[in-house]
């Protein structure tokens, strides 16, 4: 026997006296536990499950449908597309090089995008999602879909994207969106969260920017659950958001795509005006762009491309650009003398082919000189002299006053992109500006429109259409927002005297049908869509030499102005041609065609014209309908 | 008269022993066991793949272990105690230097069909050798120096390999069964007052030994640390596994979010959610109850453990019962803890309920020499 009883008896009270000693110190510890656990799940309950939503619940925005814009007879002109693109959250995709090479393999990516992409990952934090691909195609989308695990971090999504199926023609007008960049900022009041949606669109130029705030819409959000690695589980709650409003302009795209169509391959401007509203029913700066290059950012080459052209094709011309108006302004200069009564109509003056003022010589466009010219045959045939007489005897105050009356030198209230206020100099503003003394050279100069009188075409438009009506005619583009009619631009009575206006209305009328008028040859024969205009040239550079012996940049600029029908103004027209040499031969002809197109609403019959252009403009027809731009389709894939 | 003698006539023969198997204690063990399917079909999204089902299997294997261990006699047990102390640091030997690297540190024995860890088989070798030690030994040296020093090298020498893995948490693991497995013994008091002033040094050397030549514990050791004396310090790294677990746990408040409705796990928020931080799982779906319930059912398996050991007059049933019932508290106690950001994260698994095979055997293996006692207890 290895063990006495009394051993083991002894050996077993110790152990029990241990073994209750230690199941104590385990209870103790139990109990620990327990109450620790308590502390944390019931005392601190609240704040670890704030934590644990934070963890789980993100809040996700839902970018707003942009409003869509329409022409004057409801055809789209912006639209949103659905859009696919590929996205990576550099923090889900861990070695972003490489998930992109996986990538690359599977869809085609654009080099050009790519380097972006690269960049944006450079900048952007690590969970937000950078676009690789844009504009991808539905079969790609699938196939990155198919192949998700093998490309963490990487997301397809569908958006909207902005397009303008009428491509350059509402270029200037309607502008363009791009995504958000930095320096949009303090110009929108835009909220903070909306912006942080990569490549959010905005409007940057045009209407686009002008009514962004109407067209933007608002945000909507959704709460989901994410895993623990951002990818979205389930949707928990959403809130729709509230799309864009919809704008409709007083343009018509048929009229717009032939205006831009004519004035191709020239670097020019035109605007047609409804003369009963201040509708501008088109207004277009040529050459145009595609603005749907800058919907997604435009590349840099592209981009080069537009700045380098001599042309200019990017800013407005219509609206921002300033020409000396010409011959164009004598109708300003003419109606004040005859408002101020500096002038009889039927009074002539001798025009020797020019004019001593102040010990200088200013000469009228024909050296030869016009000989007796009254007001009638100063405006037909555009003599300078008589205005040289005519600024003498008014002076540029009450010039500048009957300029401004029709609508030059002053902001028209439209929202597009830097519309130009133009100038009508006054003997205050060369003090202020140019710190000298005004001089009679400088209203003799002003009162054919050079010198420091500047206007652009659509301020041309509004004085003509003015001077056919009588009315404070107002430009307008946008015809309504979101199905709210905007006030017309009817305007009141200007209060000028009705007979001046008839003899310049009538001066105007010959100038285009009378076989003596500047604009004879670019004439309507059609009775009923008889116009009135006048020509301007307006010199670029300071010594007479014929335009064809200069250089492009050097030539003078063409402008042309008139309304028709003479008998009940419908539409009034400005169109200037950078450098085009004289208002007659490059201006005229384009306003013509354009006054035709607007009235017939569609090609004009050839009868509309005088017999000997028929052959001509019947081919030049066939070639503006092939090269007019169609809307094209739905063009929701890459382009 | 024999050791045998006193046992044979009143000890259950043949399947008769069925009977006398310690049935509350198998039905709390399959209860906890159950709760851990639960919670494995629950993270895995309710689904018996891949975790729930081998884990079944497994428990099955683990009863069908304890059952046949608890047929076999006790004594047989005790005289083999020897011989699995043998084995285990043989193997552990092995796996010093045939084993397979896995995170810096070589653990387990690749057998095709399960991996083996040495390691753990040691925890309840250990439990056995003392057992059977104190057994021999006469109750008059079990204070004597000589004798004490003797187990202390039985533990320290496992402890040792174990912690040249390495795998501190199961070092310390071993050396807190091995002591407690002594002071159960009877050792006198002084012997304690000692090692522990002496764990309190080598703390003390440990964070001294930082950043110097004689560096004790590996870098990543000392992460652990800093991340458990601060888990905020490092949020998104090694700290992530503190905090997404207290949050976890945490927002699971009184009654929790119920089943398969505990976000942070389903979501992936929570770190090796099906293994050692299980607990966090059962504490965000069921809330305080359901931890609570789990730690009631622990503290009963221990209650019949210690109440078996208590009642059995027999010193190495007793001592080894005791033994297996400290190393199974040792796991909860310490994966518990962790859990609730108390202890450092040392990897040790939730017992019965987190998903592994290697534990789960050991301790029904464990539960099957505990079993063994109570049905050859002398009566």
């Amino acid at each position: 026997m290895r063990r006495p009883g009394r051993d083991n008896v002894q050996s077993q009270k110790a152990i029990t006296r241990r073994g209750l000693i230690i199941a104590g110190a385990q209870a103790l510890f139990m109990g620990g536990l327990a109450l620790r656990m308590r502390y944390m799940q019931v005392d601190q309950a609240d704040e670890f499950r704030l934590l644990a939503d934070e963890n789980r619940i993100s809040i996700r925005l839902l970018p707003p449908a942009r409003g869509r814009i329409f022409d004057r007879n409801g055809e789209m002109v912006a639209e949103n597309v659905p859009s696919y693109r590929i996205t990576i959250v550099p923090e889900e995709a861990g070695d972003v090089d490489d998930v992109i090479a996986r990538l690359a393999r599977l869809v085609e990516l654009n080099p050009e995008e790519l380097e972006r992409a690269q960049r944006d990952l450079k900048e952007a934090r690590g969970d937000t999602a950078v676009t690789v691909a844009d504009r991808v195609s539905w079969d790609d989308i699938s196939r990155v879909a198919v192949n998700t695990p093998a490309l963490p971090g990487v997301a397809p999504e569908v958006g909207l994207s902005r397009r303008y199926p009428h491509g350059g023609d509402y270029a200037h007008i309607v502008g363009y969106v791009g995504p958000f960049a930095d320096r949009d900022r303090e110009r929108l009041d835009a909220p903070e969260q909306l912006l942080r949606i990569p490549r959010f669109q905005v409007g940057k130029f045009g209407i686009e920017a002008a009514h962004e705030n109407q067209l933007r819409g608002k945000a909507g959000t959704k709460r989901v659950e994410v895993n623990v690695r951002g990818h979205v589980m389930r949707e928990l709650e959403r809130q729709e958001g509230q799309p864009g409003t919809d704008v409709q302009l007083t343009l018509d795209s048929g009229l717009q795509s032939y205006v831009t169509a004519r004035l191709a391959g020239e670097s020019a401007a035109a605007t047609v005006m409804d003369c009963e509203t201040g509708d501008i029913v088109a207004c277009v700066s040529s050459p145009s762009f595609d603005p749907n290059l800058f919907v997604r950012g435009i590349s840099v080459p592209d981009y080069r491309e537009l700045l380098d052209n001599k042309y200019r094709p990017l800013p407005n011309k219509a609206v921002q650009g300033i020409y000396p108006p010409g011959s164009t302004f004598k109708m300003v200069t003419a109606l004040a003398a005859l408002e101020a009564g500096t002038v009889d109509p039927e009074e002539t003056v001798y025009c020797p082919g020019h004019l001593e003022v102040a010990s200088r010589r200013f000469h009228c466009w024909k050296r030869a000189g016009h000989g007796n010219v009254d007001l009638h045959r100063s405006l037909r045939e555009s003599c300078d002299v008589y205005y040289y007489e005519l600024a003498l005897r008014t002076g540029i105050e009450n010039i500048s006053a009957m300029a401004k009356r029709l609508g030059l030198g002053i902001k028209h209230d439209l929202p597009l992109t830097s519309v130009a206020t133009g100038l009508t100099p006054t003997k205050e503003w060369k003090r202020r500006v140019r710190d000298a003394e005004w001089v009679i050279g400088d209203s003799v100069n002003a009162a054919i429109g050079q010198g420091d009188v500047l206007a652009s075409p659509l301020q041309l438009a509004v004085m003509t259409a003015r001077l056919a009506t009588g009315r404070s005619v107002t430009p307008r583009v946008i015809k309504s927002i979101d199905g709210v009619e905007s006030p017309t631009g009817h305007g009141e009575d200007l209060g000028l005297n009705e007979n001046n206006l008839r003899r310049i209305r009538q001066a105007m009328y010959a100038v285009s049908n009378n076989r003596r008028g500047t604009a004879y040859g670019s004439r309507i024969i059609e009775d009923a869509f008889r116009m009135a205009g006048k020509t301007g040239t307006s010199q670029v550079r300071s010594a007479v030499v014929d335009n064809n012996a200069v250089p492009w940049e050097q030539r003078d600029h063409a402008l042309f102005v008139n309304f028709a029908p003479f008998d009940a103004p419908k539409y009034a027209i400005s169109v200037v041609v950078e450098h085009g040499g004289g208002g007659s031969k490059a201006a005229a002809p384009i306003a013509r065609d354009i006054t035709l197109q607007a009235l017939y609403g569609e090609d004009p019959p050839l009868a509309a014209y005088p017999a000997k252009d028929r052959g001509r403009i019947r081919s030049q027809q066939e070639e503006l309908r092939r090269v007019r731009t169609r809307p094209d389709g739905d063009g929701s894939d890459r382009a | 008269m024999s050791y045998l003698e006193y046992t044979v006539k009143t000890t259950p023969t043949g399947l008769r022993k069925v009977l006398y198997l310690n049935w509350p204690l198998a039905i709390l063990l399959t209860a906890v066991a159950s709760v851990g399917f639960l919670m494995l079909y629950s993270v895995s999204g309710g689904s018996f793949s891949p975790w729930a089902e081998p884990q079944m299997k497994r428990y099955a294997l683990g009863f069908a272990v304890m059952f046949i261990i608890g047929l076999v006699p006790i004594w047989f047990w005790r005289n083999m105690a020897g011989v699995a102390y043998g084995l285990s640091i043989l193997l552990l030997l092995v796996v010093e230097f045939f084993g397979t690297s896995a995170g810096g540190s070589q653990r387990w024995i690749d057998l095709g069909f399960m991996r083996l860890q040495p390691s753990e088989l040691m925890k309840i070798s250990l439990v056995l050798f003392l057992a059977a030690y104190y057994d021999w030994l006469p109750l008059k040296k079990k204070s004597h120096p000589l004798w004490v020093l003797i187990p202390v090298l039985i533990i320290l020498l496992p402890a040792g390999l174990v912690f040249a893995q390495p795998d501190l948490g199961t070092a310390l693991l071993l050396i807190f069964a091995g002591a407690t497995m002594m002071f159960f013994a009877g050792v006198h008091w002084a012997y304690f007052a000692v090692v522990i002033s002496m764990g309190v040094g080598l703390v003390v050397a440990v964070f001294q030994s930082r950043g110097a030549s004689w560096q004790i514990l590996k870098d990543y050791q000392y992460d652990r640390l800093d991340i458990f004396l601060d888990p905020s310090s490092d949020p998104l790294d090694t700290g992530y596994h503190i905090t997404q677990s207290k949050i976890a746990l945490g927002s699971g408040g009184w009654t929790g979010k119920g089943f398969m409705q505990g976000t942070q796990s389903r979501l992936n928020f929570l770190p090796e959610k099906h293994t050692d931080f299980i607990f966090t799982t059962l504490a965000e779906e069921f809330g305080f109850v359901g931890g609570f319930s789990l730690l009631l059912l622990y503290a009963l398996i221990l209650l019949f453990c210690i109440s078996t050991a208590l009642a059995n007059r027999d010193r190495f049933s007793s001592l080894m019962t005791l033994g297996i019932a400290t190393t199974f508290f040792l796991f909860f106690a310490v994966n518990m803890s962790m859990v609730m950001g108390m202890a450092p994260v040392v990897g040790v698994p939730l017992p019965l309920v987190s998903y592994g095979g290697s534990a789960m055997l050991i301790l029904m293996l464990g539960f099957g020499f505990v079993q063994s006692a109570h049905i050859h207890k002398p009566r």
